[in-house]
């Protein structure tokens, strides 16, 4: 059976169309990513998929239940860990937890021994008596998203889990998500991060203005790019400018300082055209490499967005 | 859905937001602070008319009491998303209100009770029908508290809410009997303040603590009247604010 089913799907906010009719299926167990710029929709799809917001068009069924017809049983049947970490500050991790647990009715013999079972995966024992307002961003949003899963939802929604944290804070939150996808929980996770969404998906949507422009296995997503190659080429010597390198025949050229990037088909042509250019341009060659485009080339071609451009924008935002 | 969901997920909401809430700056200031230092500059000015003024300072300190508290369980929450939270929950947009309305009307309980004890106490008040004045407290928190709701859903920020209630607050100070009679105010005035439920209180509140008791079963029941139709409001309101 299918964990969640969405058929021509849309949000019009006002005069913004944040999502166009989109549809897809997700698995029972499946690890289902949604990749996308600032602005994408993906927060505006899993707010009509988590019943928080009505959608203009189409339809979604979340746990086998319409989400506009029957949003009382999608909501037992899933967990939410929202963008932002809205517990209450002047709880302790404790006591939000307690306060979860009986929003969604657990029963209050049972409560205790869940919310230690979650204290003791989340490693957050030590933590238990603390405020929530007291704790880092990564203690966090990994309260927030222990209390999603105190109701043993089968279903977890995540937005943007690891948004916002520290290298190693952001590595621990995603070995959690893996540990939950192994114990058969379907995810569905937005992020920004494309390796992350690399990491832990088995399948990836890619939403651009509220389109999804391809929707694939990780391994596959990459394959798309593989037939151009990128050749990387240091050298010495006065920085060359893209004017200069006019000449060269490529899908793409970057310059960073004495390094450059060319996507190209034929690698042979590129190169030779490089080293008549660095000859009169009295440039030395100190390295050359061929790179196996990765999943963020393979983003950056299908959106046509340059990930600096993403990361200008969210940080803007903040 | 069932009645059992929704009751313990309203006294879940109203317990955390006792504990969470109570010690907030708006309801320290505009809930206890101001219609104390209210009561004292009046009673200050006129020692005398004290024991009359009463039972208008106690559904005074009910009123301000109660919307402070509903400015921060609704508007803050809304505000920092956690009221979201909230709405994710498997239980009706309804109960979470009335869990949010119980919460002040609790709040508002405590500080009018502090109230009555100081007017008993220092101004020579007195309750002549026990019974009646709580039912009559109950109810004046219930209204001014889904008053407060009412307001606290239609804005964003949580000084909107406090400025937006002043607008309702200020006048219903001079309109609603507290300080003047009703009887010796413009008639038009009266028709005016007899749309104001903190009328009704103090009108009420103020037979409990004579020995008269005129009027007071039909002020309950416009209170009650109040009440149900101010709780319909927040939700309507809520539900259409969300829906934009
Ligand atoms: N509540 C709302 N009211 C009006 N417009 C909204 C609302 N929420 C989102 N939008 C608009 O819908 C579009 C999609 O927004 P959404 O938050 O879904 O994007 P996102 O992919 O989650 O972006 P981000 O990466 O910044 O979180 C944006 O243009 C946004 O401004
Ligand atoms: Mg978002």
């Amino acid at each position: 059976m299918n964990a969640i089913e969405v058929t021509e799907l849309s949000k019009q906010w006002g005069q913004t169309k944040a999502v166009n009719g989109i549809s897809f299926n997700i698995e029972e167990g499946e690890v289902f990513g949604f990749l996308g710029p600032n602005g994408a929709g993906k927060t505006t799809t899993i707010k009509m998929l988590v019943g928080l917001a009505k959608p203009t068009g189409g339809t979604a069924k979340v746990a086998g239940y319409d989400v506009v017809e029957k949003p009382r049983m999608v909501k037992k049947h899933i967990g939410v860990v929202p963008e932002q970490s809205n517990l209450y500050d002047e709880l302790t991790v404790y006591e939000n937890l307690r306060f979860v647990s009986k929003l969604y009715h657990i029963p209050s013999t049972k409560i205790d021994q869940r919310i230690n079972e979650l204290l003791e995966t989340f490693k957050l024992k030590e933590y238990t008596a603390r405020r929530f307002r007291k704790l880092s961003k990564g203690l966090k949003r990994r309260t927030v998203l222990a209390a999603a899963l105190l109701h043993e939802p089968e279903i977890v929604f995540m937005d943007e889990p690891t948004s916002g944290l520290d290298v190693l804070s952001a590595r621990r939150l995603r070995d959690l998500i893996s540990g939950l996808a192994d114990s058969g929980v379907t995810i569905f996770l937005t992020t920004h991060y494309i390796e992350e969404a690399g990491q832990l998906c088995d399948r990836i949507a890619l939403l651009v203005r509220g389109d999804i422009v391809e929707l694939d296995t990780p391994e596959a997503l990459r394959s798309h790019v593989q037939d151009t190659p990128i050749i990387e080429i240091s050298y010495n010597g006065e920085e060359l400018t893209p004017d200069d390198l006019q000449t060269i025949k490529a899908t793409d050229i970057k310059v960073n300082r004495n390094k450059l990037s060319i996507r190209t088909e034929n690698i042979d042509r590129a190169l030779s055209e490089f080293i008549k250019i660095a000859e009169e341009k009295g440039a030395k060659i100190q390295d050359v490499q061929t790179v196996k485009p990765g999943l963020e080339d393979a983003f950056i071609q299908l959106t046509g967005l340059s990930l600096d451009h993403m990361e200008r924008e969210k940080e803007g935002k903040r | 859905m069932s009645l059992r969901e929704e009751l313990g997920g309203i006294t879940a909401i109203i317990e955390k937001d006792l504990k969470a809430y109570y010690f907030k700056p708006p309801n320290i200031s505009w809930g206890i602070l101001f219609p104390i230092v209210l009561a004292l500059s009046f009673s200050l000015r006129n020692p005398e008319g004290l024991t009359d003024l009463a039972p208008g300072l106690i559904s005074m300190a009910t009123l301000f009491g109660t919307t402070s508290m509903e400015a921060i369980v609704i508007t803050f929450e809304k505000r920092v998303g956690a009221l979201e939270r909230l709405q994710l929950a498997p239980i009706s947009l309804t109960s979470i209100l009335v869990g949010k309305i119980l919460g002040g009307t609790i709040f508002g309980l405590v500080i009018s009770i502090v109230m009555t004890l100081l007017a008993t106490l220092f101004l020579g008040a007195e309750v002549t029908s026990l019974s009646m004045f709580i039912v009559v407290l109950i109810l004046t928190a219930v209204a001014h508290s889904a008053l407060g709701a009412v307001v606290a859903v239609s804005v964003k920020e949580v000084f909107e809410a406090q400025t937006l209630s002043n607008y309702f607050r200020f006048p219903m100070i001079f309109l609603c009997g507290i300080f003047l009679p009703l009887a010796k105010m413009p008639t038009l005035l009266q028709y005016l303040a007899r749309l104001l439920p903190l009328t009704y209180s103090v009108e009420a509140l103020r037979a409990c603590m004579t020995a008269t008791s005129d009027n007071i079963l039909a002020d309950t029941v416009i209170l009650t009247g109040f009440c149900v139709l101010l709780v319909y409001l927040s939700v309507a309101l809520f539900r259409r604010n969300q829906e934009s």
